[in-house]
């Protein structure tokens, strides 16, 4: 009896997959978009700001932002950075680098939909490249397994933006990333971190349910002069805030600018009896018009 | 005119030739010659040698970085059958161990360095660097590497303009005076490209067109804000703007506005031409919007006080350098009072 039990331990062990509680991520996997859909989809009005914990730097360049630098050509094919990209509209693919002799794997890929940007997450112990290495949209990450958990640190982030009206994170922002599996749901949490922009760090999260034989198209963007400008034009509102628009979704909503700015006071639950102090008696219906023209 | 081209003992003279004729030529002065000449025999302090490591990498093709440390600037080579072209030599105090960078990458010897600007951070390794070089001209090959780069490089070390005192073994030999110069090196058109009044009055890009690497020089500074100093450089934040938006045209990227020609500042990571187009944007959003104050009447304590690069400072206002961000809004609060046209009542303007 004990010499079964003891082969059978043998065959379990020799069957079991990695020791530790790694799960399996790769596969194609659909983009629930059940949280923030407005914001995910459409986009985010000009002008709202609410709930990021960003310092006046920050607001000054989303003041400043103009949404015809999407028609300057070196602008045009610029997909969303690492920290956006699981934001917008994106179903993602996941699939494997693995050692040829030992199986284990060495790096994640995700490629997202929207514009196809692929990251790559290490998993083979190598440091973060130095300094003067490139910057890119995905950046360089790294993973570990902490239980069933992959937690992802990436720096080298090329300059970009945690909302798409103008909010931007500078080059010098971290991102922490943990991918968590739930049977056919793929939890993915995103932290980052930015000394210029943010006062506290920023957290989001989303969902993809795995969707087998899910096809994600390839996306080729090639960029073309679609207004005659000057060599060098460069779209933004001068002086800052004299966009219009920027109060568009104030009058939308009947925020007051205050609100409507941000600020990281927003993120705690003990903001709403502030916010409740801070709103008019009577609030606008949504869908009224609201334009400043 | 190329005094590399010449036995290496005739070398010196035909400098010496060259800087008086130049300063003959620019001035019709004496003047400028002897001023020259009073500072060709000028020694450098040697300042202590750098201790810590050299960051080394490969860029891309032939073209491989070596970090910016010991005070200097990034310094870039390019290897090949023909010989090494090292782009910018940064200070003595990393002299030896850049030469001894360069040799564990490949023994051919150096043959060429190229200034893209006169400032002692790209120019300060000149001599120890070139000592070692071997320049092949019409002669036959000669114990020195020929430095090449604009002749505003030439006109600010030999002291033919303001006062430095750069030795004169560390001049450049070969210089241009028109747009560009072309070169051909290790299977690549290296062309290096004038860019007036931009960083200095001796600006060079360095474009490798096979390797599809860009050196930019002083002209890209994505860790700081431009130093801007006229007086003593001949430099201004429009011909900045100008070089950078040349840059821009030269590069081209893969997919997804990355990659593709790489663009290696002065300090900083190596950029691709987003990363350029970010710094563009910045450096123009902040002329308009002190243009728009100079306009307005504003002087120059109003305008510091309206804080213009207030979004920016966190990223280019550290001074790593010394450079800091009061600085930078005289200088370009300076260039504008005398450039921009105060009579259009127009202030406040969107993008057309």
């Amino acid at each position: 009896m004990q010499r079964r039990i003891a082969g059978g331990l043998l065959a379990l062990a020799l069957i079991a997959g990695p020791a530790s509680a790694e799960l399996d991520l790769t596969g194609a996997w659909g983009q629930k978009m059940h949280e923030d859909r407005l914001d995910r989809g459409g986009g985010p009005d000009i002008g709202d700001f609410t709930a990021l914990p960003i310092n006046d730097a920050a607001l000054l360049r989303a003041q400043t932002w103009d949404a015809n630098k999407w028609s300057v050509p070196e602008h045009q094919c610029a997909p969303h950075p690492a920290d956006y990209g699981p934001h917008g509209p994106a179903h993602i693919r996941i699939w494997t680098t693995t050692d040829p002799n030992s199986f284990k794997v060495v790096a994640y890929h995700i490629m997202l939909g929207w514009m196809n940007p692929v990251r790559t997450i290490w998993l083979d112990g190598r440091p973060h490249p130095s300094p003067n290495a490139p910057h890119t949209w995905e950046g360089f990450s790294t993973g570990v397994w902490d239980g069933d958990t992959l937690v992802v640190k990436t720096t080298h982030l090329k300059e970009g933006w945690i909302r798409r009206n103008g909010i931007p994170r500078s080059a010098n922002g971290k991102l922490t990333e943990f991918l968590i599996r739930h049977d056919n749901v793929l939890t993915w949490v995103s932290a980052v971190e930015d000394p210029v922009y943010l006062t506290e760090p920023y957290v989001r999260s989303w969902n993809w349910v795995l969707a087998p034989g899910l096809w994600i198209n390839p996306y080729t963007c090639a960029a073309r002069v679609e207004v005659e400008r000057p060599q060098g034009f460069v779209a933004h509102w001068l002086p800052p805030g004299m966009n219009p628009m920027l109060k568009e979704f104030s009058d939308k909503t009947g925020f007051p600018t205050q609100v409507t700015n941000g600020g990281a006071n927003q993120l705690y639950p003990e903001y709403q009896l502030e916010l409740k102090k801070l709103l008019p008696a009577q609030l606008p219906q949504w869908g009224e018009p609201a334009s400043p023209f | 005119m190329s005094c590399n081209t010449k036995p290496a003992s005739a070398v010196g003279l035909c400098r010496l030739a060259a800087t008086v004729m130049l300063s003959v030529g620019l001035f019709g002065s004496p003047a400028h010659a002897q001023k020259a000449r009073a500072t060709k025999n000028a020694k450098s302090a040697q300042p202590a040698e750098f201790a810590g490591e050299l960051d080394v990498m490969h860029v891309k093709g032939n073209v491989y970085l070596i970090g910016a440390a010991g005070g200097g600037a990034h310094s870039v080579f390019q290897i090949g059958p023909d010989g090494v072209v090292v782009v910018d030599t940064q200070t003595p105090a990393t002299s030896a161990k850049l030469i001894a960078a360069i040799r564990k990458v490949t023994p051919e010897p150096i043959r060429i360095i190229l200034n893209t600007s006169s400032l002692p951070d790209h120019t300060g390794g000149n001599v120890p660097v070139t000592k070692v070089g071997k320049f092949i001209g019409d002669r036959g090959e000669i114990n020195v590497a020929s430095i090449k780069g604009h002749e505003g490089v030439l006109n600010r070390m030999s002291g033919v303009l303001g006062t430095t005192t750069s030795p004169e073994e560390a001049w450049p030999t070969d210089v241009y005076y028109t747009g560009t110069m072309d070169l051909h090196m290790n299977g690549e058109p290296v062309i290096l490209i004038h860019h007036p009044a931009a960083a200095t009055d001796g600006d060079s890009v360095v474009f490798f067109r096979g390797s599809d690497v860009v050196v930019a020089g002083e002209i890209f500074t994505p860790d700081s804000y431009p130093v801007i100093k006229p007086e003593e450089r001949g430099g201004s934040l429009q011909g900045t703007i100008d070089a950078l938006n040349r840059i821009i045209d030269l590069a081209v990227p893969v997919m997804n506005a990355q990659g593709g020609t790489l663009v290696v500042p002065a300090y900083g990571a190596i950029a691709d031409e987003y990363s350029v187009v970010i710094y563009r944007d910045m450096l123009t959003i902040v002329r308009d919007r002190i243009a728009d104050l100079v306009k307005r009447g504003m002087t120059l304590d109003q305008v510091k006080a309206a804080r213009p690069t207030l979004d920016y400072d966190g990223i280019y206002g550290t001074a790593p350098r010394g450079w800091t961000t009061n600085q930078f809004v005289e200088a370009v609060y300076r260039e504008l009072s005398a450039t921009v046209d105060k009579s259009s009542p127009d202030h406040a303007t969107a993008s057309p």
